[in-house]
C-alpha cells in the first residue's frame, strides 16, 4: 500500500486508490474504464464546485466595488447563496418556445457545458495532478473551448428569437476573431519550450519565479496582456460581452434559455472563465510552481488572482461596440501577436534569452 | 448555387427592455446590426393625468402632477403651483421661493445623478449606476426629513410649500453638497477619460442645433447642440435672476457632449443651492389661499426649465373650483420625436447610447 507522498500533495491520493484498485485483481480493460469514469466524475465535480464558487465570488467582488454587501443571508458572508441558487435552477420549469428547432434548441447547452468540461482533462491542477496529459495539450484545450461558438449559435439560431439570433451571430464573429490572436500568444510560449504539452510547459518553468515565461520568453509581458485581452474576449466578459449584451440585446443567445438548461450555460461561461485564466498560469505564471505550500494550493491561489483581474475589468469597464471590437482585433491585436511571434521565435533561433 | 441575398428585418425593442428607461416600444428597421428606420410607439403609460385634473380642485392636482415626471417631482409640484399662482394673482413669500429654488435645484442634481448612472449602465458599466444613486440618496434623504417623501414629494403646495425645513436641513445639505462635489470628480475620473467611454460616445448620435430647434428639443440635450439656452437665464421664473450660475453649453452635439452638459449642470446647481442657502430669510412659508380658492377666468401658460428641458403647464379657468383644461408639455416628449430623426445609420449599441443619452423618461411623454 502506499501512502501520500508528500503531505498535502493530492496525487498521492490518486495513485493510493489506483492501487487499492489494482489489489482487487480486476482485468486490464475494466481497470481503466473505471478508473476514467472515476476521474470523469471528479472533474465534473471540480468543474462544479469551481463554477459555484465563481459565482459567489463574483457577486461578492461586483458588491464590494459596488458599495453594498452582496450575499448575506445564507452562511458566513453567504457562501451558500449560489448553492441554494442552483437547486432553485433545478427545480424551475422548463419553458420551451413553440416555434424553437427542438434538436438544435436541446443540444445547445449541452454542447457548450461538455466544451467547458472537456478542457479541463489537459489543465494541470497541481504536481502529476493532470487528468491526461496529452502531448498536444493546448491545441486540445483551444479546440475544445472553441466548441462554444457551435454551441452560442445553435442557442441563437435554435431559439428562433432576433435577439438570440443576433447575439449569436455576434459571438461567433467574436470569438473566431479573438482566437487568432489569442493562438498567437500562446504559440509564443509554445515556440520557447518547443512542446505542446501542458506539463512541458509548466516543466520549463521550474526554480525562482524568475523563470515564469512572463519574464522570461522575449516580449513576455506584451505575450501576457494580449493573451489576457483576447482570453477576456474568449471568454465573453465584459468590455467584451457583446453577445450577451444586457442593454441591446436584452440576454443576448440564452434569452429563450430558462431553468436547468440557462444554467448550464451560466456555469460554463464560469467554467470557461477558469478555463482562460488557469491557460494563463500554466503558461505565463508559472504553473503549479512555488515554495513551501502544496502545488495545487500554489495553481489555484495564482488562477483565481487572474479571475480576479477579470473581474475587475467587468465591473470597471463600459462595453465596446461590435465593430470596435473586430477593429480592434484584426488591426492592432492581430498584428502586435504576430509580430511578437516573429520576434519571438527569431530569438529563440538566434539564442537572445536566459 | 442560388445567389446570397440579405434582408431587412424588423426588431421589436420594448415596451420591456433593458435600456427603454420604461415602457417605450421602438420598432427597428435592421439591417444586420445596423439601424435604418426607428418609428418610437408611446402611450403604455397614459394615465390621463391632464383629464383627470379637470374633476379636481387646484390643490388636489398637485399630488397628480408629482407622477407626470416622477424622477424631479418636485419640478412638477411647483409648475402646477406657479401656474395656479399666476392664474389667481397668489403672491408667495420670499422664505417660499427660497426653499422652492433650493428642491428644484437639489431635484435637478438627483435627476442627473440618474443619468450619469443609467447611462454608464446602458453602455455596460454597470457599477457608476449604483455610485450615481448612492449619492443621490443624500438628496433623497433631505426630502424625506423635509416632506416625508421619497419620490413624490406633494411639497410645493399652491401658495408656498407645505412644511417649513427642520433645523437638521441646512448643516445636512451642506456636508451634501460637499460630498456630492467630492464624488463628482471620482466620477470624472472614472468615465471621462475611459477609451472605451469616449469610443462609444464621442461623435456618436451628432444632433445638429437646427433639427434641435426644428422639434422643439431643450434642455440638456440642445445645450449640447451649441445653443445656450435656458429658461433660468433666459425667462426668469421664481426667484433666478438673483443667483449668480452659468448655463452649462457643448458643442459638439454628441453623447458624450450631452453627459458632459448634465456633469457640468450639477456643479451649476451645486452653486445655486449653496447661494440659496446663505440668503435664505425668515418668514412665513404660505401665502394665506383657500384650499377651494377660485382663480378668475383666463388661461395662462407657465413654464420652467426641468432636468429633461422646458416644462409647461397650460391652464384654463372659467371662475371656478376647478381647471377647466389642463395641458402639460416635457422635455422628453420632443427628444423621443426627434429620435428616428437623427438616431438612425448606426448600429443597436449606438442607439442604445444615444436614447440613454437622451435621458427621456416615459411618464413625461405619456402623461
Amino acid at each position: 500500500m502506499i501512502w501520500p507522498v508528500a503531505i498535502g500533495e493530492l496525487h498521492g491520493v490518486f495513485s493510493w486508490l489506483y492501487s487499492l484498485l489494482e489489489s482487487t485483481g480486476l482485468s486490464q480493460p475494466w481497470l481503466d474504464i473505471i478508473r476514467y469514469i472515476v476521474l470523469g466524475l471528479v472533474v465534473f465535480g471540480v468543474l462544479c464546485l469551481i463554477a459555484l464558487f465563481l459565482v459567489w465570488w463574483e457577486r461578492k467582488i461586483a458588491a464590494h466595488i459596488q458599495q453594498r454587501f452582496g450575499p448575506m443571508r445564507h452562511g458566513w458572508h453567504g457562501w451558500y447563496q449560489t448553492i441554494a441558487d442552483a437547486l432553485k435552477l433545478l427545480q424551475k420549469e422548463d419553458i420551451l418556445v413553440d416555434t424553437r428547432d427542438k434538436v438544435v434548441f436541446f443540444w445547445a447547452p449541452v454542447i457548450c457545458f461538455v466544451a467547458a468540461f472537456l478542457a479541463y482533462i489537459c489543465i494541470p491542477f497541481g504536481d502529476k495532478l493532470i487528468v491526461a496529459d496529452l502531448n498536444i495539450g493546448i491545441l486540445y484545450i483551444i479546440a475544445i473551448t472553441t466548441f462554444t461558438v457551435i454551441s452560442l449559435l445553435m442557442a441563437g439560431w435554435g431559439s428562433n428569437n432576433k435577439y438570440a439570433l443576433l447575439g449569436g451571430m455576434r459571438s461567433a464573429a467574436q470569438i473566431v476573431s479573438y482566437e487568432v490572436p489569442m493562438v498567437a500568444s500562446i504559440l509564443v510560449v509554445v515556440v520557447f519550450v518547443g512542446s505542446l504539452s501542458m506539463v512541458d510547459i509548466v516543466e520549463a518553468q521550474s526554480g525562482w519565479f524568475t523563470n515564469w515565461f512572463i519574464f522570461r520568453v522575449p516580449f513576455g509581458p506584451i505575450a501576457f496582456v494580449t493573451y489576457i485581452i483576447a482570453a477576456t474576449a474568449e471568454a465573453n466578459r465584459t468590455p467584451f460581452d457583446i453577445p450577451e449584451a444586457e442593454q441591446e440585446l436584452v440576454a443576448g443567445y440564452n434569452i429563450e434559455y430558462s431553468g436547468m438548461k440557462f444554467s448550464m450555460f451560466f456555469l460554463a461561461e464560469f467554467a470557461n472563465g477558469f478555463t482562460v485564466s488557469a491557460i494563463a498560469v500554466t503558461l505565463f505564471l508559472g504553473g503549479w510552481h512555488g515554495p513551501f505550500l502544496p502545488s495545487w494550493v500554489w495553481f489555484m491561489g495564482k488562477t483565481l488572482a487572474v479571475v480576479f483581474l477579470l473581474m475587475l475589468f467587468r465591473w470597471t469597464y463600459p462595453r465596446l461596440r461590435v465593430d470596435q471590437l473586430m477593429e480592434f482585433a484584426w488591426k492592432f491585436l492581430v498584428p502586435v501577436t504576430f509580430a511578437n511571434l516573429i520576434l519571438g521565435a527569431w530569438m529563440k533561433y538566434a539564442g537572445w534569452y536566459w | 448555387m442560388g445567389e446570397l441575398k440579405t434582408q431587412e428585418f424588423i426588431v421589436n425593442v420594448g415596451p420591456h427592455h433593458p435600456s427603454t428607461h420604461g415602457v417605450c416600444r421602438l420598432m427597428l428597421t435592421l439591417d444586420g446590426e445596423k439601424v435604418v428606420k426607428i418609428v418610437p410607439f408611446i402611450g403604455y403609460l397614459h394615465r390621463a393625468i391632464e383629464k383627470i385634473c379637470e374633476n379636481r380642485t387646484y390643490a388636489q392636482c398637485i399630488p397628480l402632477f408629482d407622477r407626470f415626471e416622477y424622477v424631479t417631482s418636485m419640478s412638477c409640484n411647483y409648475i402646477f403651483a406657479a401656474a395656479a399662482e399666476k392664474l389667481a394673482a397668489i403672491e408667495v413669500p420670499e422664505r417660499a421661493e427660497y426653499l422652492r429654488v433650493i428642491m428644484l435645484e437639489l431635484n435637478r442634481i438627483a435627476s442627473h445623478l440618474i443619468f450619469y448612472g443609467v447611462t454608464a449602465m446602458d453602455i455596460g458599466a454597470l457599477t457608476p449606476f449604483l455610485y450615481g444613486l448612492r449619492e443621490r440618496e443624500l438628496i433623497i434623504d433631505l426630502f424625506e426629513m423635509t416632506c416625508g417623501q421619497r419620490l413624490t414629494y406633494n411639497y410645493i403646495r399652491v401658495g408656498g410649500v407645505s412644511k417649513d425645513i427642520p433645523e437638521q436641513f441646512i448643516p445636512d445639505c451642506r456636508k451634501a453638497i460637499k460630498i456630492i462635489r467630492r464624488k463628482l470628480v471620482d466620477y470624472e475620473g472614472l468615465l471621462n477619460e475611459n477609451p472605451i467611454w469616449l469610443k462609444r460616445n464621442v461623435g456618436v448620435g451628432y444632433l445638429p442645433a437646427d433639427l434641435a430647434i426644428a422639434y422643439g428639443v431643450s434642455g440638456p440635450v440642445l445645450r449640447a447642440s451649441g445653443v445656450k439656452y435656458d429658461l433660468r437665464k433666459d425667462d426668469p421664473y421664481s426667484i433666478y435672476d438673483r443667483f449668480d450660475f452659468e448655463v452649462a453649453c457643448r458643442p459638439n452635439g454628441d453623447c458624450y457632449d450631452r453627459y458632459l452638459v448634465r456633469l457640468d449642470e450639477i456643479k451649476q446647481s451645486l452653486r445655486i443651492i449653496e447661494q440659496a442657502l446663505d440668503g435664505l430669510p425668515e418668514g412665513p412659508i404660505k401665502a394665506k389661499v383657500s384650499p377651494n380658492f377660485k382663480p378668475p377666468a383666463g388661461e395662462v401658460y407657465t413654464r420652467i426649465e426641468n432636468s429633461r428641458g422646458e416644462m409647461g403647464v397650460y391652464l384654463q379657468s372659467d371662475g371656478g373650483k376647478k381647471p377647466l383644461r389642463v395641458k402639460a408639455r416635457g422635455g422628453s416628449y420632443n427628444q423621443l420625436q426627434v429620435l428616428p430623426y437623427f438616431g438612425t445609420g448606426g448600429l443597436v449599441a449606438d442607439l442604445v447610447a444615444i436614447f440613454a443619452s437622451l435621458d427621456v423618461i416615459m411618464p413625461e411623454v405619456d402623461r
